[in-house]
């Protein structure tokens, strides 16, 4: 029941974040999402689970179009970003994305990765820059590594670096592809800690990841996803509590198991199954 | 009657030094040590080549060579980008100019500039860009395969990340890809440079003016009015102050890549 101002621009307003319609993606003879049809909404926080090579990560990547759709409509707050005539650089600076692997510059300091981008493409100025540059990385609680490049920064401290680069943007949503998959145990909890606070203050976060703990939480929404296709979405503690289908349930079961399971098929499942901190 | 493996290795580099020390022996006595010295080391000659074979044919050598380089590595960084285009014509050229460049000798393209040119076209251009161009132009073509592979060694998350964040292709690759790739050839590319200097010889073919001349020619000159080898000697013994230093320091960038994986 949202209202509906007069202005032409409404949807933009009002309607949701992310909109997924009929999205298809094939690469060579391989379809890797089968038709898909999902939204965000403003505020929302969505976690996409589903074992290795369902699709979730080229999902996400239709999303800030660094992996063009074969068909269907992407729509991200109200700019529809499949359409081949809108400036594609214009939509990408509004969704930040967090890698699995940080892709922090290796050639800059920690707040040249921060001041750059603002810079150059946001037009900011030096001094303005580098304010927001701070501000993203005290959030993060990295004041103190401003001048360190960042090979000698832990993952976790990477990852988190990160997450100030796109925070920096002001950006209007967050993609997250296994943001600590490849971390070392003991530093995904501070990474989560940066993610979870982001979602308490409202950031609409779309995020794919195997920390099942983290899913149950902070989640409005998880999506399951196999084979290319969404098999079950809902409430986290319906589909990771009750989950009505029953790849959900081997799924699941594979990750919170791994050892019963087989083992290959396990590693395969969840190529982060070892690092996650563990069911609560 | 058998010999151990011990003794065996131990009478045959006893034969090897046998033979070195009577090689020696024999270059020593049948030599004319007088005749060589005045040929190689003539103090007077060598005096005489002082302080202009450093200030001029020295320092002639490394304007040259950085002349060149510069040259070289601008056009070369914008082949390596036209071999990497996605517009097929671009990569066509990239490649026909790289081949035709790599394939012939230096020697051919300083007789072309040097004499062909003002020949063919009725101009004569400056000596330095003369040299700027004959140096660079091969040097190019080197360079731009050496700048496409450190190019395609930069990851392919750097360029994801520099997109999603909202910056363009070619805003990418000057901020992020291309300071990234140049450190990553940075080792190659002082080879590169070394070379350039032991090329920058070939400028001799040139008709120079005296303050013109760099080393080889310097030394050849005065290896005519001396009629000694001192000159070329010490003309060497300059290449090497500047070579030297440039291989010790492509060891010691190769060994922080290698520690930095
Ligand atoms: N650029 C690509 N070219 C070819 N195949 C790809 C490419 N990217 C992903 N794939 C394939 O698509 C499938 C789904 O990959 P992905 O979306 O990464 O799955 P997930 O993130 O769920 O593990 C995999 O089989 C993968 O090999
Ligand atoms: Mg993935």
């Amino acid at each position: 029941m949202k209202a509906v101002s007069a202005a032409g621009d409404a949807e933009a307003v009002s309607g949701p974040a992310i909109d997924v319609r009929g999205l298809r993606k094939s690469f060579g003879t391989l379809e890797v999402l089968a038709g898909i049809d999902f939204s965000v909404a403003r505020g929302e926080v969505v976690c996409v689970i589903g074992p290795s090579g369902s699709g979730k990560s080229t999902l996400l990547r239709c999303v800030n179009l660094l992996e063009e759709p074969t068909s269907g409509t992407v729509t991200v707050a109200g700019t529809e970003v499949t359409d081949p005539d809108v400036d594609i650089d214009k939509v990408r600076r509004r969704i930040g994305m967090v890698f699995q692997s940080f892709n922090l510059f290796p050639h800059l300091t920690v707040l040249e990765n921060l001041t750059l981008p603002q810079r150059r493409v946001l037009g900011r100025d030096r001094a303005e820059a580098a304010g927001i540059a701070r501000e993203r990385l005290a959030r993060v609680g990295l004041t103190d590594k401003e001048s360190a490049y960042p090979a000698q920064l832990s993952g976790g401290q990477q990852q988190r670096v990160a997450i100030a680069r796109a925070l920096a943007m002001d950006p209007e949503l967050m993609l997250f592809d296994e943001p600590t998959s490849a971390l070392d145990p003991e530093l995904v909890g501070d990474v989560l800690a940066v993610m979870r606070s982001l979602a308490d203050e409202g950031m609409t976060m779309l995020v794919v990841t195997h920390e099942m703990s983290f899913a149950r939480e902070v989640a409005d929404r998880v999506v399951f996803m196999d084979g290319g296709v969404i098999v079950e979405e809902g409430a986290p503690e319906q589909v990771i509590g009750a989950p009505r289908h029953a790849r959900t349930r081997s799924f699941l079961a594979r990750l919170l198991t791994p050892a019963t399971a087989d083992l290959t098929e396990a590693a395969e499942a969840a190529d982060g199954a070892g690092k996650r901190s563990g069911p609560v | 009657m058998s010999i151990s493996r011990r003794q065996r290795t131990r009478a045959i580099r006893g034969g090897q030094y046998a033979v070195l020390v009577v090689v020696l022996l024999v270059v020593a006595l049948a030599a004319d040590w007088g005749e060589i010295r005045r040929a190689f080391f003539d103090v007077e000659v060598a005096k005489a080549q002082f302080p202009d074979i450093i200030t001029t044919a020295l320092l002639n050598t490394v304007v040259y060579t950085l002349l060149g380089f510069g040259f070289g590595l601008a056009a070369g960084l914008l082949l390596a980008l036209m071999r990497l285009s996605r517009v097929p014509p671009y990569r066509w050229l990239a490649i026909a100019y790289i081949e035709f460049f790599r394939g012939i000798p230096a020697l051919l393209v300083f007789i072309a500039l040097g004499f062909g040119v003002p020949l063919a076209f009725q101009v004569a251009l400056n000596q330095y860009v003369t040299v700027m161009l004959a140096l660079g132009l091969v040097g190019a073509a080197y360079m731009a395969e050496t700048i496409r592979a450190g190019i395609q060694a930069v990851p392919k998350g750097q360029m994801e990340a520099a997109r999603s964040l909202g910056m363009s292709q070619s805003r990418a690759m000057v901020s992020i890809i291309i300071p990234q790739a140049l450190r990553i050839v940075l080792p190659p590319l002082t080879n590169e440079l070394i070379l350039l200097t032991k090329d920058s010889s070939l400028v001799y073919l040139l008709g120079l003016s005296l303050s013109q001349y760099e080393l080889a020619k310097f030394g050849r000159d005065a290896l005519n009015q001396n009629r000694s080898l001192t000159p070329i000697l010490i003309a060497g013994l300059c290449y090497l102050i500047i070579t030297l230093p440039l291989g010790h320091l492509v060891r010691r960038l190769e060994a922080r890549t290698a520690k930095a994986r």
